[in-house]
């Protein structure tokens, strides 16, 4: 895709520029020549509207940086501050705390699409892989974040996370204490979670543009899985086609989060953070923000302990090993994937099995939003289990065994073909003969 | 023929420049508040009122420092000899011409109320220092009389008053910034 | 794609289907609150500025002995979308409230002042210690965010529905129904008081709004029940004093993002009309 570049520049300073630092070669490269496939549809839409909820939540967590105070004792009121008498404080603040919401929603579509249409699949596994660690990031970002108002959940909730790490053999508690900065989650720790919690969009953004410069070199993957071959007949430049869809796409995304920020802006939130932390009284029900539910449920499925003969894992330990292993997982993924074809719309088998495994997904959040009593536990770890077996049973052998469909011999055929208005596959594919792709 | 695609290239240059503009309005409008929320919160303003100070405890010759909205104001206690050498000045020989009359309330001669950043770079003077008994500013060496005027140094202009009025014969308030701040 | 989204809708809802039929009984003991009607519920909804007023003389003659408001300022009851007060009545009561500002006087020593209108609501204990220590050992709560500090357990499916039908007054509900949720004739243990509606229902304050004990000058009704509607109202707009203008931004924003959206869609359309295969 990086083909060579057609940027020429007109201006006297545009040449000037061209030989000195070509930014608006690349602006251009990137941009604007840039080719996409001409069949890709809606869900592709959240790569565009990702890189907008970055920006935005970039721009009003540096706003809410201006009036907020990292200390224990004037945390919760400084943002209480914000919400009453900074101009419009109550506005950027919850578009800053729904946006969070909004940018794991929009995250969740785009893996899933990427799951769909098998674009880890060579040749963008470094791709999903950074895609993975922006992911990663964005978890820890987001949890930093949470910890801030210093609201009764954002306390225990930094206590239950951060003793995750107790678990750890031999170094565990050493390496809680230094999380903490002292004994237990307190001043050092809120101080050095809000500069981490600065820090790591900066880290993100930085991750992003390597995600997108990865995927400019190999070109976007499409919903036939079919590579581009034809540059003319099967894609078409990205501006302005790719921007003014992506556009379409988050205009009507910014309704959805917009309809939160301003109706509901508490719908996502929990009313017990509303009382401000008290290291003398634990909530009685802690449950992390919603898009961290389904790690949550695997973290709390493992109830007993691992024999392996040689050595015990305790049941502690266990838990945190899978909840770890269930996002390492997918960094894995491209070579777990035995099947040569991507999109999931040529494997009848993996479609049904990808919906299955999102049943699963919405299982475990559900789970992971319950108290950790029977039968809750007992479903955790059943459901935990398919997670797993998904990535490491299914995925690996239904390349071996599934028979696809045919696909079609260009993205530009399955495109014809659907527009004849026959059955969109087969058509297109008798329309060519198979060139083997 | 040529009509008809005329009429479709009009309908959507038009579609184009409407979406156009509308996306620009709305960003226009979306960037408001984040330079809204600049300016000072309500808490601010309302910290801000006007405040009451009292005077009877300030002895002739003496002067206190009060905070308000977070700036220094001098209230000075002038003696006899202090506001003689200050009316006696040739207000014409001054930077900054203003008879000592202007910079105080008519019957109250005696009390001067004035910010109290020198109005070089906004360091506080030392009072009853420098060479005409008033104020002298450590930091670039500029010498204010007893009325609060500059003398010699860097500093361009008086030293502003705020407005205030007398509520009793010992009281003052304080209602505003000094308008030439 | 159609099919894409209508998979994936399917698929979410077979799951939670899935997950409702096996959601239990709420937790033991505890009574689900009955729903109100609140004048600010929805798109559209305002305070209503003589409920909020009332709800404020319940909050100084009845709440305020024990409970604070720190985080009202009495500027705030002047502020448009507020209880309504003009500036000069609302310097009046922070003149004639019922708790003084505790601050360090000149001479160093804890020392007591009238409030002003910047002042924050001064409430009945200096610090949390001394209301523990007049309170059994548990301070009461402050009231400035009550209802978004509450709520109760929506559950499979109906918190799904509350997306689109936008009820959001949980909190309301539960504070207005534990204000008169009290019932004699239970066994709780001892310095505790029996509220239904209350996780575990036993609950350290008393009930404390009996009928005819606030007098209102407007001729609503002397009720625990009015009383009770009334101050969970005022806590809601202390909770959140800029609802009303977050709802009128709000529905300018969606109107405007709607309207942006069908001509982005036409364009859209438009640019994409020459390449084959696509409508």
């Amino acid at each position: 895709m990086q083909g060579h570049s057609h940027y020429t520049p007109t201006s006297g300073i545009g040449k000037w520029m061209d030989s000195r630092l070509p930014v608006p070669r690349l602006v251009y490269d990137s941009f604007i020549a840039y080719p996409v496939p001409k069949n890709l549809n809606y869900f592709y839409t959240f790569g565009a509207i990702l890189s907008f909820m970055l920006v935005s939540q970039i721009i009003t967590g540096v706003v809410l940086a201006m009036h907020y105070t990292a200390h224990v004792d004037l945390a919760f009121n400084s943002v209480e501050k914000i919400m009453r008498d900074v101009n419009y404080g109550w506005m950027i603040r919850y578009l800053h705390s729904n946006g969070a919401s909004m940018f794991f929603i929009a995250v969740y579509i785009h893996i899933f699409r990427g799951l769909y249409y098998g674009s880890y699949k060579a040749p963008r596994e470094v791709l999903w892989i950074l895609g993975v660690i922006i992911y990663l990031l964005m978890m820890a970002t987001a949890f930093l974040g949470y910890v801030l108002p210093w609201g009764q959940m954002s306390l225990w909730g930094a206590v239950v996370i951060t003793n995750l790490f107790s678990a750890i053999p031999l170094v565990g508690p050493t390496i809680v204490e230094f999380l903490w900065g002292g004994y237990s989650v307190d001043q050092p720790t809120l101080n050095r979670f809000f500069s981490l919690h600065y820090l790591l969009p900066f880290m993100i953004a930085g991750v992003v543009v390597l995600h997108v410069w990865a995927l400019h070199v190999t070109g976007q993957n499409n919903p036939t899985g079919v590579e581009v071959k034809d540059v003319k007949k099967d894609t078409v430049p990205f501006t302005p086609y790719a921007t003014i869809k992506d556009a379409v796409g988050l205009v009507f995304f910014l309704v959805f989060f917009m309809w939160f920020a301003f109706f509901q802006p508490n719908y996502l939130g929990h009313a017990v953070n509303y009382v401000p932390a008290d290291p003398l009284v634990t909530p009685p029900h802690i449950v992390p923000e919603w898009y961290f539910l389904p790690f949550y449920a695997i973290l709390r499925a493992i109830t007993f302990d691992i024999n392996l003969i040689i050595f015990t894992i305790p049941s502690k330990l266990g838990g945190v090993l899978a909840m770890f292993a269930a996002i390492a997982v997918l960094a894995f993924l491209p070579w777990l994937d035995t099947s040569k074809v991507k999109s999931s719309a040529y494997r009848p088998l993996h479609k049904q099995f990808f919906w299955a495994f999102v049943v699963v997904c919405v299982m475990l959040g559900w789970l992971g939003s319950k108290p950790a009593e029977y039968p809750y536990t007992v479903l955790s770890l059943i459901f935990t289990g398919l997670y797993f077996a998904y990535f490491l049973v299914v995925l690996p052998l239904l390349g071996l065994f599934e028979t696809p469909r045919q696909l079609p011999a260009s993205i530009a055929d399955a495109v014809l073909g659907k527009n004849r208005g026959a059955a969109p596959v087969t058509a297109g594919a008798a329309a060519a003969p198979q060139t083997k792709g | 023929m040529a009509s008809v695609q005329h009429a479709e290239g009009d309908r959507r240059d038009f579609l184009f420049l409407a979406t156009g503009a509308a996306a620009a309005v709305g960003g226009a409008a979306a960037i408001w508040p984040f330079i809204s929320q600049l300016a000072p919160d309500a808490g601010t303003i309302a910290a801000g009122a006007p405040v009451e100070i009292d005077l009877a405890s300030i002895p002739a010759g003496g002067q206190v420092k009060i905070l308000w909205r977070g700036k220094p104001y001098f209230v000075r206690n002038r003696t006899e000899a202090e506001i003689k050498s200050a009316q006696d000045v040739d207000v014409k020989t001054l930077r900054d011409p203003q008879p000592d009359a202007v910079r105080v309330k008519e019957g109250h001669a005696k009390w001067l109320i004035t910010a109290a950043n020198c109005t070089h770079l906004g360091c506080v003077p030392l009072g009853n220092q420098g060479d005409y008994g008033g104020w002298f500013c450590p930091c670039h060496g500029s010498h204010f009389d007893t009325s609060g005027r500059i003398r010699k140094g860097p500093a361009p202009t008086n030293l502003p008053i705020p407005q205030y009025t007398f509520v009793s014969e010992t009281r003052i308030r304080i209602t505003g910034a000094p308008t030439t701040a | 794609m159609t099919r894409f989204s209508l998979r994936m809708a399917a698929a979410g809802l077979a799951g939670l289907a899935l997950a409702a039929s096996l959601s239990p009984a709420s937790a033991a003991g505890q009574v689900e609150p009955p729903r109100f009607n609140w004048s600010w519920a929805g798109v559209f909804g305002t305070f209503d500025r003589a409920q909020l007023q009332r709800g404020f003389q319940v909050y100084k003659e009845v709440c305020a002995a024990c409970h604070g408001l720190e985080l009202v300022s009495f500027r705030n009851l002047a502020q448009p979308g507020g209880p309504g007060f003009s500036t000069a009545q609302a310097a009046q009561i922070a003149a004639d409230w019922i708790h003084k500002v505790r601050e360090i006087g000149d001479d160093g020593q804890p020392a007591e002042r009238t409030p002003r209108l910047a002042d924050r609501i001064p409430g009945p204990f200096p610090n949390k210690k001394a209301a523990e220590a007049a309170s059994g050992g548990k301070a009461p709560p402050d009231l400035s965010l009550m209802p978004k500090a509450r709520t109760y357990e929506r559950g499979f499916p109906r918190f799904l529905f509350d997306i689109v039908t936008l009820y959001q007054e949980t909190g309301a509900d539960y504070v207005k129904a534990f204000l008169t949720g009290y019932e004699d004739g239970h066994e709780v243990p001892p310095g505790t008081h029996y509220n239904k509606y209350y996780p575990g229902n036993a609950v350290a304050m008393p009930n404390v709004l009996q009928d005819g004990q606030v007098t209102y000058s407007d001729g609503s009704p002397q009720t625990a029940k009015q009383y009770a509607a009334d101050v969970t109202a005022f806590l809601m707009w202390t909770a959140e004093p800029h609802m009303e203008q977050r709802k009128r931004i709000g529905f300018q924003v969606i109107l405007f993002l709607l309207v942006l959206g069908g001509l982005v869609y036409f364009t859209k359309k438009k640019v994409w009309k020459d390449v084959e295969g696509h409508a």
